[in-house]
């Protein structure tokens, strides 16, 4: 086979042209590739910044018109880190106000329903105190569950999960299994600048 | 006050919780107000700060090793560290020596001095004490703070300001609620009767429809069970140029005795059947046992198919389900403890038990030695049998033994239970009946929890001409002691008479004649007189000398002083005086001396309780021998 480097074909044949395609085709086929693989990790445990910043790309719904003029540069991550302060906040309240920690550390294989039961009590009206005094929340859905409903098209997603024989398009029609439940405020404490949320309970000595 | 407030505020200072209600003036019209309570951002844990619509009416005295100093920061500056509202009360849970509660109940208490730093009373030496007055001092600074906080723009000390206090606070205790005011810069506040309050809530929560519920020829009676009080007053309800009208014509005395002493008498049953199952209880578990029952009680009362309600105490240490005490609070509980106990069916003749005055009460509160509420009630209705005689239209016959009360209502996270107000209401009813009178009816509607709050803010409102306000004035008459002139019996103190200075009803704002008695006191040397109240001699007035009264009659307050100042007298000089009484706009009396000849006039000081151990002795030994 004759090679030579220093020519360039002057018009668009239809070699380059099925070259040019292929070009994109595998191009398209990577990115799918590159995606189920966060996707696989991410369900997996959190560990998204193994796949590295370089190649991450955006939703698959935006990469068939993107693909071409995907220049990658060091893209910022989609996700972000949840503080673990207000995660540290609510066990500490929860451990607090419904001895949660303790109850759910404690092994319960060698208790009696009725022990188990008993504590279960001051658990649950702790949560419930917790739950009530730092959320507002509700129902997604106002309808009765099992009760039949109809998500007209483009309904949201995040808040109505679709389960079972999903085909065809919308409006969908189906069973109402779980109400949902949103917060619709959240009022947590507020901190001062030095406290340590890692203390989710105190030792405590008496004297 | 000023004509600028946005704002009128309604502030319960309560012996156990704070609430602070407000309402936007510019929104209001006629008898109709919306009424918001505040969020008050309050220390929840050391460096932890929370939002609740109570402030838990609690100081704590750490030490300095317990918190860290930083871990005590509010949302505004917090200089002197002090811990109040939900942490106070968490940690003296746990250490109770450095706790101080209740001291609105100290206020009211003869016997000591509420500007000594005398709390947490049985503390250790190296506790730092405070008074009665500089913990409510705080308590108000702190909802002071939180208002400012909220509304940098309107600061509190610029809106109309209400703040309540039980019917029955002497005068002393009145003038100590709004010398703490003063203190942190609420000068305009004015008091307001708590069973009052209560009514102004309902009144404002009926949206004008509560003149379908009462009617001209009604007697109300209030009966508001706090926290640590009970507070009775009776309101009747007149008719003047097709008007309805409201008088409130009678309180009741200042009962030490509340919710707080229901939750442990239950939580002391439990536990005496749990020491019948050979468990021992430490004191932190009656702590978690009252708290417990608490809501077991709300459970039991709420339901009639509830039988039964699982109380659990948990341990201290991490092992919850090991270490927790497991027992149960039953209907029968209930029912012997808190229906027969507190709301026992007593007839109308019932009296509670004596009251011991001897010295040694002044170490403590003087709780109410009888619990029973009904008792109390009874005694109160039969006191006031002509309470509102003098209105046209209550007639009662000659051998009426209580005033009759046509409408109940009710206040106080207690009646919650419906079967306690309904157990109420039936005592009531029986003692009507055995009068031939018609049963009295509920009055429905009433905020059992925040009404008093509430109703402040709203009257905050009324006072600028909108709706219908209630008429009271004093609901005592006022006397001093003064020695009749005759032979001194060799062992025998002088017989005492009862010069009568301010009427029953003074209204607010007025000032009473003077008395034409008069004291020769000497310049430069304070004088103390003997000081009585009586809320059911309506009919004297000013200057009447009482040679000898009932025991019921005339209750002794603690005694009153006065103290010459040498300015245009000399030192030692006899000066002629009058004692003269007038009512403040803000609802607290107020005594002077004034000079015969010269008009000039001193401050007569209400709280001069003991300064010093020996003075509170002496009073409570004349009236031993009295």
């Amino acid at each position: 086979m004759h090679l030579d480097t220093s020519i360039w074909p002057t018009t668009l044949d239809a070699g380059h042209a099925l070259l040019a395609a292929l070009v994109l085709v595998l191009l398209i086929f990577q990115v799918l590739l590159l995606t189920a693989g966060i996707v696989a990790l991410l369900r997996r445990g959190r560990t998204a910044e193994s796949v590295g910043p370089a190649s991450t790309p955006t939703t698959a719904a935006s990469i068939v018109p993107e693909a071409r003029e995907t220049p990658v540069e060091a893209v910022a991550s989609p996700l972000r880190e949840a503080a673990p302060d207000a995660a540290l906040q609510l066990l500490s309240l929860l451990q607090n106000e419904a001895r949660f920690i303790d109850f759910v550390q404690e092994n319960v294989t060698s208790y009696s329903d009725a022990e188990i039961g008993a504590a279960a009590r001051i658990v649950h009206e702790g949560c419930r105190k917790v739950i009530h005094q730092h959320f507002e929340l509700e129902p997604v859905r106002k309808e009765a569950e099992s009760s039949r409903v109809t998500l007209p098209k483009g309904f949201d997603a995040a808040s109505v999960r679709l389960t079972g024989n999903i085909v065809g398009q919308a409006p969908f029609s189906g069973t109402l299994v779980h109400r949902g439940w949103r917060a619709v405020q959240v009022k947590l404490p507020k901190l001062v600048e030095s406290h340590d949320t890692r203390i989710i309970a105190p030792a405590e000595v008496e004297l | 006050m000023s004509d600028s407030s946005r704002f009128s505020v309604g502030i319960d200072l309560g012996t156990t919780n704070s609430v602070l209600s407000y309402v936007e003036l510019g929104a209001c019209e006629g008898e109709q107000a919306v009424l918001e309570v505040l969020e008050i951002p309050q220390l929840t844990s050391p460096g932890v700060v929370a939002e609740r619509p109570q402030l838990p009416s609690f100081l704590y005295q750490a030490h300095e090793a317990e918190v860290r100093p930083e871990d005590l920061e509010l949302p505004w500056s917090n200089e002197d560290r002090a811990i109040v509202g939900e942490l106070a009360r968490t940690l003296g849970s746990k250490t109770p020596i450095r706790l101080i509660a209740s001291a609105k109940s100290w206020l009211c208490h003869s016997g000591v001095d509420c500007r000594a730093a005398i709390l947490p009373i049985q503390a250790p030496e190296e506790v730092a004490r405070v008074s009665p007055l500089e913990a409510s001092k705080l308590y108000l600074r702190h909802l002071r703070d939180s208002w400012d906080a909220r509304f940098p723009e309107s600061p509190l000390s610029e809106q109309e300001l209400v703040i309540t206090v039980p019917a029955s606070f002497d005068p002393a205790a009145r003038e100590l609620t709004v010398e703490a005011a003063h203190a942190v810069g609420l000068r305009q506040a004015v008091l307001l009767e708590e069973p009052q309050s209560a009514l102004y809530s309902w009144i404002q929560r009926s949206e004008g429809r509560w003149r379908e519920q009462v009617k001209p020829g009604d007697i109300i009676l209030v009966v508001d069970v706090g926290g640590g009080t009970t507070d009775l007053s009776l309101i009747a309800v007149t008719e003047e140029d097709g008007n309805l009208l409201l008088n409130r014509v009678a309180i009741g005395d200042h009962i030490l005795l509340g919710g707080d002493n229901m939750d442990l008498a239950l939580a002391y049953a439990l536990k005496m059947k749990l020491e019948a199952e050979g468990k021992r209880l430490e004191p932190w578990q009656i702590q978690a046992l009252t708290h417990g029952c608490r809501d077991a009680k709300e459970a039991i009362l709420a339901d009639d198919e509830v039988q039964e309600v699982p109380v659990v105490v948990p341990s201290r240490g991490s092992s919850l389900i090991g270490g927790s005490l497991r027992t149960a609070l039953t209907r029968d509980d209930v029912t012997r403890t808190l229906m027969d106990g507190f709301f026992p069916k007593v007839g109308i003749d019932a009296r509670p038990a004596a009251q011991s005055r001897t010295g040694l009460t002044t170490l403590g509160l003087p709780y109410a030695k009888d619990a029973r509420i009904t008792c109390h009630l009874a005694a109160f209705l039969a006191r006031q049998v002509s309470a509102a005689s003098e209105l046209a239209g209550f007639d009662l016959p000659e051998d009426a033994r209580m005033i009759r009360p046509t409408a109940l209502l009710l206040n106080g996270g207690v009646f919650k239970a419906e079967q306690l107000s309904q157990r109420l209401l039936d005592v009531v009813g029986s003692w009507l009946n055995e009068e031939s009178a018609p049963p009295a009816r509920l009055l429905q509607g009433a905020d059992l929890d925040l009404a008093v709050a509430r109703g402040a803010a709203y009257y905050g409102y009324v006072r600028q001409g909108q709706g219908v306000r209630i008429r009271g004035g004093i609901a005592a008459a006022y006397y001093v002691g003064v020695e009749s002139a005759m032979p001194a019996v060799p062992g025998f103190p002088p017989p005492m008479q009862a010069l009568c200075i301010a009427p029953f009803g003074m209204e607010e704002g007025t000032e009473a004649a003077l008395p034409p008695h008069e004291f020769g006191l000497i310049v430069g040397e304070p004088v103390r007189f003997r000081f009585f109240a009586s809320t059911v001699r309506r009919d004297d007035p000013v200057g009447t000398r009482l040679e000898d009264w009932h025991q019921d009659e005339l209750d002794e307050l603690q005694e009153i002083e006065v103290s010459l100042q040498a300015e245009q007298y000399a030192s030692g000089q006899v000066v002629p005086v009058c004692l003269a009484a007038k009512v403040t706009e803000v609802g607290t009396l107020q005594l002077e001396a004034v000079a015969r000849d010269s008009e000039q006039r001193w401050k007569v000081e209400f709280d001069v309780r003991a300064s010093d151990g020996a003075a509170g002795a002496v009073p409570e030994a004349e009236r031993a021998l009295a």
